[in-house]
């Protein structure tokens, strides 16, 4: 159906797409209610759909074998969006899950996502576009087949994409095979969620098989005739800017094509990888740095108190309570510059031809790839076609491309196309990484053990700002960093006097998204501080937690959680055979989520046995699959909590492998992780970076019940050990 | 120089420059076999394991030259949907990968640990599966270890009473 002409195509828009942009623009004077306002719009989780959903001919094909290919404009970085888009179209196609196959669209196909994959949001944005879609190209095809054989639409049934009236049936395939102009009826009624096959079942991946037989679906694995390998020169030292190079040896070298020098930087193309790389080595570049940074340096940097607070979140009056008077408790906490690690590095395989461009890679941000290909090559936008490849891991580091412009430069200096990719010591070095942050709370009990006021100081590198994917316009609009609020919110609403203050930092190295963004350093400050509370008010601490929330929706599917994973785990404060529990929650994006750990201590070192984890993101299109991303979250965010830090040594940031850069691995996995789903919304919503959350502050508190020390400081390391 | 071995059931020889080109790179840009992958080039992170004379081997930094007469297997050699190894069926039936990138690497080193170790021990699993994967799929893994192993205890016993 790809190439058919469609006669009418102005329903199924959607209006009204509140980006960011337009809500802020125009109310620049009203600054802090603004900023307010907008914290409140992230933390709500709505995102909408950024992309075309004017007609189902860009999102499907019928093959002629009857099958259904849906061109996904949101990447497969193993989140498994692409099983759950499968299900959803394939109820309202009325198709099997076996007919539905999923590619990535490529940005000339037209269907391309207007921003990102990103954010928890693939699922939740597309669940009301794409089911319409699918039940709009279903009645398309229906209205077809009535036309052909020659009865009333209500006659028709469906089965497995063949439609019949009696003895006739004809299959969707046979229907679309000569039809070259379509009528876009109104959207049809969706059906009753009750009525669907697929969608709130635990559906196999539809990307199983293709990775457990080792296909070739990642983009370092993209090849085209006559492929050449590119290197370029990358900095170890931080703030390096490139001046010029000498590339006389690497002219030299065996295999080498060319080596080409850019204004910003300089690249060799050579017959193979080994080649390319050790001509790269033999070029010797004139960096300019202007500073030797230091641990020391960065640490100084980031700290409340220094640069311009932006008041994020305020109710009641917790400034004049926690100024003055006794009885104020006050803690801080502080997280690592945490890096991406993800498997496959960047790289893109590019080829240019005269006016045209082709890419294959992994990326995040097709859209935004393709623009800065076409301004970087002089090309119209509509010539550069990314084609967009699975994700060897995604977690926010492939939200920039900008290797992609680098490649397409490579393979247009030979006419040839160029494959050219980061060594892992590059990606160590030139990650975006996730920004250390410091954190000072604030509270004062009432008599009854209560909270009187409470006050979260967040100080944090950037994660949104400077990004390619955040208008600069919005800058001083928001203050602060939207990225580095995320989960930085008082979430126990019932407290009477409330704040938080975002302290912004800007970093000599890029800092941005890292999975969850500010999630995992905020709930680990807060929740944290909340069990130092209930400990000083003698109150347990899933009590003290619960007394205190709101008594409206949100805070209702909060207390659910909490109880729910309470209940799991047979939570105690209680040691029981040398173990203790620890217990967070937190609501990233609308989606709560609580964790209770249970943890030892063994030849002086934390370990964690067994994870509880109970979330609320609403309907569940997977539930195998919205499973996977808990029990891969709370491991990834273990990683984080317990074992990963990058220092900064002599203006370069290290270490740069593997096995230094400390990870959880099999051994420090948990050997039992219970996830209890439940729904108390009727819609999808975020589900890949909520679980982070909670798991480093339920470790820390678990900690603390076993050994009475307070570990304050990510990674989390006895530096006493009592058990 | 020329180097002949066996890889994945049949014979191969390639042509190679430098003799110190690791595996890896022979296998996925001469050979054009994808499936086995490069994660870090020093060995650290285990996403180019493959087999070399039954053994598990980070191919990336293992010099094509120490191959010569060796019989290797890849991914796409160790079973496919037609007839999967037992350390595949029971990555299916866990549904193990997320992303799937270090998952070649981490079948094959298990598909290696098994062969030495019928029935892994959670420790066993602790000492031998050191490879990285960033989704974290550890949870999943391990019990897909377990469950390969008795998949393959299951088939072996089961050849055993055949030729009995």
């Amino acid at each position: 159906m790809s190439k058919k002409k469609i006669s009418r195509r102005k329903f199924l828009v959607r209006g009204g797409l509140g980006t960011i942009g337009v809500l802020a623009v125009g109310t620049y004077l009203f600054r802090n209610p603004i900023r307010r306002v907008i914290a409140e719009a992230i933390d709500s989780g709505e995102s909408p759909y950024m992309g075309d959903t004017s007609s189902p001919v860009i999102w499907f094909e019928v093959t002629s074998e009857n099958n259904i290919v849906l061109h996904s404009p949101k990447v497969e970085m193993g989140q498994g969006t692409f099983t759950s888009l499968a299900q959803m179209a394939a109820d309202e196609l009325e198709v099997s899950m076996e007919q539905m196959k999923v590619i990535h669209a490529n940005s000339a196909s037209g269907n391309m996502d207007g921003f990102a994959t990103g954010g928890s949001t693939s699922v939740a944005s597309l669940w009301v576009p794409l089911r319409e879609l699918a039940a709009t190209m279903r009645e398309m095809i229906k209205n077809k087949a009535a036309e052909k054989i020659g009865v009333s639409i209500e006659q028709l049934s469906i089965a497995d994409g063949v439609i019949s009236e009696g003895e006739n049936s004809i299959s969707y395939a046979e229907v679309v095979a000569d039809v070259s102009e379509w009528n876009i009826p109104d959207t049809p009624v969706l059906k009753d969620i009750k009525e669907y096959k697929f969608v709130g079942r635990p559906i196999p991946r539809v990307d199983l098989k293709d990775k457990v037989f080792g296909a070739p679906i990642f983009g370092m694995d993209a090849t085209l005739p006559d492929m050449l390998h590119g290197a370029v020169v990358r900095s170890s030292a931080i703030g390096a800017t490139y001046i010029d190079a000498d590339i006389s040896k690497a002219e030299t070298m065996p295999g080498v094509v060319k080596v080409i020098k850019e204004p910003d930087f300089v690249g060799v193309i050579a017959n193979s990888l080994i080649e390319a790389e050790n001509a790269k080595n033999t070029i010797v570049v004139d960096w300019k740095v202007d500073r030797k940074w230091q641990t020391s340096d960065i640490e100084a940097m980031i700290a409340v108190g220094q640069g311009e607070p932006y008041v994020i979140q305020k109710e009641g009056d917790a400034e004049d309570i926690l100024s003055e008077g006794e009885n104020i408790i006050t803690s801080d906490y502080k997280s690592p510059i945490g890096a991406h690690a993800q498997l496959e590095p960047n790289g893109a395989l590019a080829h240019v031809e005269d006016d045209t461009a082709t890419i294959f890679m992994s990326t995040q941000v097709v859209k935004l790839t393709r623009d800065e290909i076409a301004e970087r090559l002089g090309l119209d936008e509509e010539n550069v076609n990314i084609v967009p490849t699975f994700l060897g891991g995604g977690f926010g580091r492939r939200l920039h491309t900008p290797n992609a412009v680098q490649a397409a430069v490579l393979s247009k200096a030979v006419g040839k196309p160029v494959k050219c990719f980061f060594t892992r010591k590059e990606e160590f070095q030139n990650d975006t990484f996730r920004p250390p942050t410091h954190h000072v709370l604030k509270a004062k009990l009432s008599e009854d053990g209560m909270i009187e006021a409470i006050e979260h100081n967040v100080s944090s590198g950037d994660v949104a700002h400077g990004s390619a994917m955040l208008p600069s316009i919005l800058e001083p609009i928001l203050g602060s960093d939207i990225g580095a609020w995320r989960g930085g919110m008082i979430q126990y609403g019932a407290i009477p006097n409330f704040r938080t203050i975002s302290w912004r930092v800007k970093l000599p190295f890029a800092t941005s998204w890292w999975r969850s963004l500010g999630l995992l350093a905020n709930t680990f400050a807060i929740e944290s501080f909340m069990d130092e509370l209930a400990i000083k008010a003698k109150k347990s601490p899933v009590e003290f937690r619960l007394a205190q929330i709101q008594d409206d929706n949100r805070g209702f599917r909060l207390k659910e959680v909490i109880k729910a994973a309470v209940e799991k785990s047979g939570y105690t404060d209680e040691v029981v055979n040398g173990r203790a529990m620890g217990f967070a929650v937190s609501t990233d994006a609308n989606t709560p989520c609580a964790q209770v750990v249970e943890v030892s201590i063994e030849n002086k070192e934390i370990k964690v046995h067994k994870v509880t984890c109970a979330m609320d993101p609403g309907i569940a299109v997977n539930p195998d699959q919205v499973r996977a991303q808990c029990e891969g979250a709370i491991i990834m965010g273990m990683s984080a909590a317990m074992f990963e830090k990058m220092d900064v040594e002599d203006g370069q940031l290290t270490p740069t492998i593997y096995g230094p850069y400390q990870m959880a691995l099999m051994k420090n996995a948990p050997k039992q992780i219970d996830v209890v789903l439940l729904q108390n919304d009727d819609k999808p919503g975020a589900v890949g970076e909520p679980p982070l959350g909670p798991i480093g502050a339920a470790v820390a508190n678990a900690v603390f019940r076993l050994t009475g020390e307070r570990l304050r400081e990510m990674p989390l390391q006895l530096k006493s050990s009592k058990v | 120089m020329k180097i002949s071995f066996t890889i994945n059931g049949k014979s191969q020889s390639v042509e190679i420059a430098d003799e110190n080109t690791p595996l890896l790179w022979v296998v996925r840009d001469i050979l054009d076999l994808k499936g086995t992958k490069f994660g870090c080039g020093k060995a650290a992170c285990g996403a180019c394991t493959l087999h070399v004379d039954g053994e598990a081997v980070r191919s990336c930094s293992y010099a094509i030259k120490f191959v010569e007469g060796k019989e290797i297997t890849t991914i796409e050699g160790l079973g496919n949907e037609e007839n999967p190894h037992p350390v595949q069926r029971a990555w299916i039936e866990e549904v193990v990968p997320q992303c799937g990138y270090c998952q070649p690497g981490f079948m094959m080193a298990t598909a290696a640990l098994i062969d030495k170790i019928p029935n892994p021990t959670d420790e066993d699993i602790d000492k031998n599966i050191i490879n990285v994967c960033r989704c974290a799929t550890y949870y999943r893994m391990r019990k897909a270890i377990h469950r390969a192993a008795a998949l393959n205890t299951e088939a072996s016993s089961s050849t055993e009473t055949q030729i009995s």
